[in-house]
């Protein structure tokens, strides 16, 4: 939308980019202020309606266009939606919204119809487009890709009568939306739907009416934790930086989703970069911050996309800028790409990389409230604690800790994956079990396989076995079964996952990401990936000499993780052997599995198997003959071929490659 | 794919300090596809920065590549999600295709090929990026048709 909406004001409002209105907020909402005028009043509150969407005269078509979403071929059915409006001549608008949640279903298409609710459909490719949207706009919908119908928010919408709520979806029922609440449902790259909806009336409220103090003291006694991982209470950090007297502060937004497994900041920005935005304006407002920068991946263009528009479009409407709101408030915010280093997570190793130095972290104190980037005062928050404070501010800290657990209060996102029915985001209060969310939500494990465990909290986390799944999420608990909250990852592991190799897959992402600054971590992380490989290599591969050291090895595992942990400078590193305590832990018995009968109980680690013909269904096509790189199989086409066991390297390409199930692996 | 001229780049940074060295850094690769020397010698001289310190900064980043990449760029996810879900196996699928380890880049100028962390696509796992197009829920046997319908689009160009 190219004309701002306060253009439309009239004669007595003065608002302007350059000389901003305190109550520009209130006027976009309700009509301008200075006039006592009921009909602009009107007209402003009709399009606020049209905003959220209550009022449409045609229809509307929503479709799911984040990253997920074009993954799962959301680009193709955009253009087969704009092809089939074309060609029917059929005039309806085509919004394009981010990430609801449910990843799985991808593409999500919702279509909306004058006076009706919104009805969601799901796996909407492009070949459906055509069969789905001829009956949804006149209003009869193919119940196989039916989600279901978003619950009428006034009374002008009404429900469809035999169609259910998408509120009443098991997917849907168990979460609290309260970060994820616009996610999927509003135009992200339109800041004037993030204001219907009651967007930036926070910061009014802020730049209005309260003080610095205020703002910090009531985040703190909202019990808000940071959510990147570490869990201090952002409103006393924020205190801490206010407390400071400097010429210059610096508030950063951590975007750098390096935990691989999570992308719950990726959604939120690609969904609402508004609420990000706004958490973090009040944040720099508290602190008395005049500059921000945004720490955000690369690896994620459509984020950096959509927030370089949500900045441009507040920086118009002059809630970024000089003299905010007209309260003498300034902020500027730069977007800092990351460059890909898991350890520019860590607070101090992102400030040198702002800093434009290689990421590597220094000792504390001096915290970075105290000294941080360019060494001025400096907060750092995550992008899902700066999502939750505009509801705090409008709703007050006591409406936001009453959910939760004693210590832990509001909710959290997390990033469900792996091995369930329903993967995505999921935002559930504090104090839900683990089994609620991947049984209920998730749905538990497809085809009919056995749970086996949940990683959490990615490479510095653990995992929690079948025994503790009903184990209630907050900080503190997960602490007590070796995992920790961390992003928010979560990671579903079904019987066929080896743990072994789960750990061993944590320790290579862990001994590449180290920044190397000191010994226990550079050297410590090596030596256990090592270890571990040792634990998975055959027999056949290793010499007398090496299986001592495999031995020798496995006696020092537990040991030099304790060391790492004791030593190292770092987060990064103090929890690096996590994921190797944690699954030393829970599954001791597949350890042993592997040391000492020298198998793989899950078939995983492909050269601890021994692999075999099966005579009676081998066909002779030579396809795996010609796939093995160690020459192991022989046999003239159209006869049984066999495998040379002492050349067989144990690659397990012969396995993938058969078409007849021939090959057997033990 | 050198459609701008690198001063134009560095006049954008033109009384820059230190801190604008990973901007310029990623900009450059942006427009070249990777950091060649000269253009890092370049990068020194703008920043008044010795070329081992830009050396130092760009070797320590995973993003910053110093060889010349494919016309398409293909990168796998290694994320956690994707490697429960077998993207091992992806990932031997394309180089055994390819015939390139990550890193390098195949004879014809074609593909190059890198690991990435996490493209953050963790729900429809395994994924891989080829270009700007991400495809999801990739096995190790669609690789080839992934792959051979950018060599189609590639000679259907010429």
């Amino acid at each position: 939308m190219s004309e701002y909406l306060f253009n439309r004001f009239g004669e007595g409002c003065w608002h302007q980019t350059q000389k901003p209105c305190p109550d520009l907020v209130d006027c976009l909402r309700e009509g301008p202020k200075c006039q006592q005028n009921e009909a602009k009043k009107a007209e402003y509150a009709k399009l606020m309606a049209v905003y959220r969407r209550d009022t449409i005269t045609k229809p509307v078509i929503y479709l799911g266009t984040g990253t997920c979403g074009l993954g799962a071929g959301a680009g193709k059915t955009l253009a087969a939606i704009k092809a089939y409006l074309n060609d029917k001549a059929i005039d309806a608008d085509v919004v394009e919204v981010g990430c609801i949640g449910m990843c799985s279903a991808e593409p999500l298409m919702d279509v909306q119809l004058p006076g009706r609710t919104r009805v969601g459909f799901t796996h909407v490719t492009e070949d459906k487009v055509a069969a789905l949207l001829d009956g949804a706009l006149k209003g009869e919908f193919d119940r196989e890709a039916l989600l279901g119908q978003i619950k009428p928010q006034h009374d002008g919408i009404k429900a469809w009568d035999d169609l259910p709520f998408i509120e009443d979806h098991d997917f849907f029922k168990p979460q609290t939306r309260w970060v994820l609440v616009n996610c999927g449902l509003i135009d992200p790259g339109s800041i004037e739907e993030y204001i219907s909806r009651g967007g930036y009336t926070a910061l009014a409220k802020v730049l209005k009416s309260m003080t610095q103090q205020e703002v910090c003291a009531e985040v703190e006694t909202s019990g808000l934790r940071g959510r990147g991982g570490a869990g201090f209470p952002a409103g006393t950090k924020w205190k801490f930086a206010l407390r400071e007297s400097s010429n210059q502060k610096y508030f950063i937004c951590n975007a750098d989703e390096g935990d691989p497994g999570a992308f719950m900041d990726r959604a939120v920005i690609e969904g609402d970069p508004h609420r990000m935005l706004e958490g973090m304006i009040i944040g720099a407002y508290a602190i008395g911050a005049d500059k921000a920068y945004v720490y955000i991946r690369a690896e994620y263009p459509l984020a950096i996309k959509r927030l370089v528009a949500a900045i441009e479009q507040a920086k118009a409407y002059g809630l970024l800028g000089e003299n905010i709101l007209d309260s003498g408030f300034n902020l500027k915010v730069i977007i800092k790409q990351g460059a890909g280093a898991f350890v520019c997570g860590e607070e101090t190793a992102l400030i040198h990389s702002v800093e434009g130095k290689r990421g590597m972290p220094r000792p504390r104190p001096p915290f970075p409230a105290v000294s941080g980037a360019f060494e001025k005062p400096t907060i750092i928050n995550n992008v899902e604690t700066l999502a939750n404070i505009a509801s705090i501010i409008n709703n007050g800290a006591s409406w936001f800790n009453a959910i939760g657990t004693e210590k832990s209060k509001g909710t959290k996102v997390f990033a469900l994956s792996g091995k369930v029915n329903r993967t995505g985001l999921v935002e559930v209060a504090m104090g839900t079990t683990v089994r609620q969310i991947i049984e209920e939500i998730g749905g538990g494990i497809g085809n009919g396989k056995a749970f086996k465990a949940v990683q959490m909290g990615g490479p510095s986390g653990g995992c929690i076995p079948q025994q503790h799944m009903d184990i209630e999420i907050d900080y503190d608990s997960l602490k007590k079964v070796g995992a920790i909250m961390g992003s928010g990852g979560m990671v579903v592991m079904d019987e066929d996952n080896c743990m072994v190799d789960v750990a061993k897959f944590f320790m290579d992402f862990i001994q590449r990401e180290s920044c190397g600054k000191c010994i226990p971590c550079r050297e410590g992380t090596k030596r256990m990936l090592e270890i571990l490989k040792a634990i998975t290599r055959a027999r056949r591969t290793e010499g007398g000499f090496q299986a001592l050291e495999r031995f020798k090895g496995i006696m020092y595992l537990q040991k030099l993780a304790e060391v790492i942990q004791d030593c190292s400078l770092c987060a990064l590193g103090q929890t690096a052997p996590n994921p190797v305590l944690s699954t030393l832990r829970w599954f001791h018995d597949e350890y042993e599995a592997h040391i000492f009968d020298r198998k793989c109980p899950a078939g995983v680690c492909t050269e601890l198997l021994i692999y075999d013909i099966d005579a009676e269904k081998c066909t002779g096509c030579t396809a795996c003959a010609t796939q093995c790189p160690a020459e192991a199989i022989m046999g003239k086409p159209k006869t049984p071929h066999y495998i040379i066991q002492d050349k067989c390297i144990g690659c397990g390409s012969c396995l993938t490659t058969c078409r007849f199930d021939a090959i057997t692996a033990k | 794919m050198a459609s701008v001229d690198i001063n134009q780049i560095l006049a954008k940074y033109a009384n820059a300090g230190r801190d604008a060295l990973i901007p310029l850094l990623q900009e450059v690769q942006e427009s070249y596809g990777y950091l060649s020397r000269d253009a890092v010698i370049l990068i020194g001289r703008q920043l008044n920065l010795p070329v081992s310190k830009i050396y130092g900064v760009a070797t320590f980043y995973n993003q910053f590549r110093f060889h010349a990449p494919g016309k398409f760029h293909v990168q796998v996810c290694r994320g956690t999600a994707c490697h429960v879900k077998g993207s091992a196996g992806v990932l031997e699928a394309i180089k055994r295709h390819l015939k390139i380890e990550p890193g390098q880049t195949t004879r014809d100028g074609m593909f190059s090929l890198e690991i990435v962390a996490c493209i953050g696509v963790c729900g429809l796992a395994p994924v891989i990026r080829v270009g700007e197009e991400v495809y999801a829920e990739v096995t190790p046997d669609k690789v080839k048709r992934i792959l051979n319908s950018y060599r189609r689009k590639e000679a259907a160009n010429e």
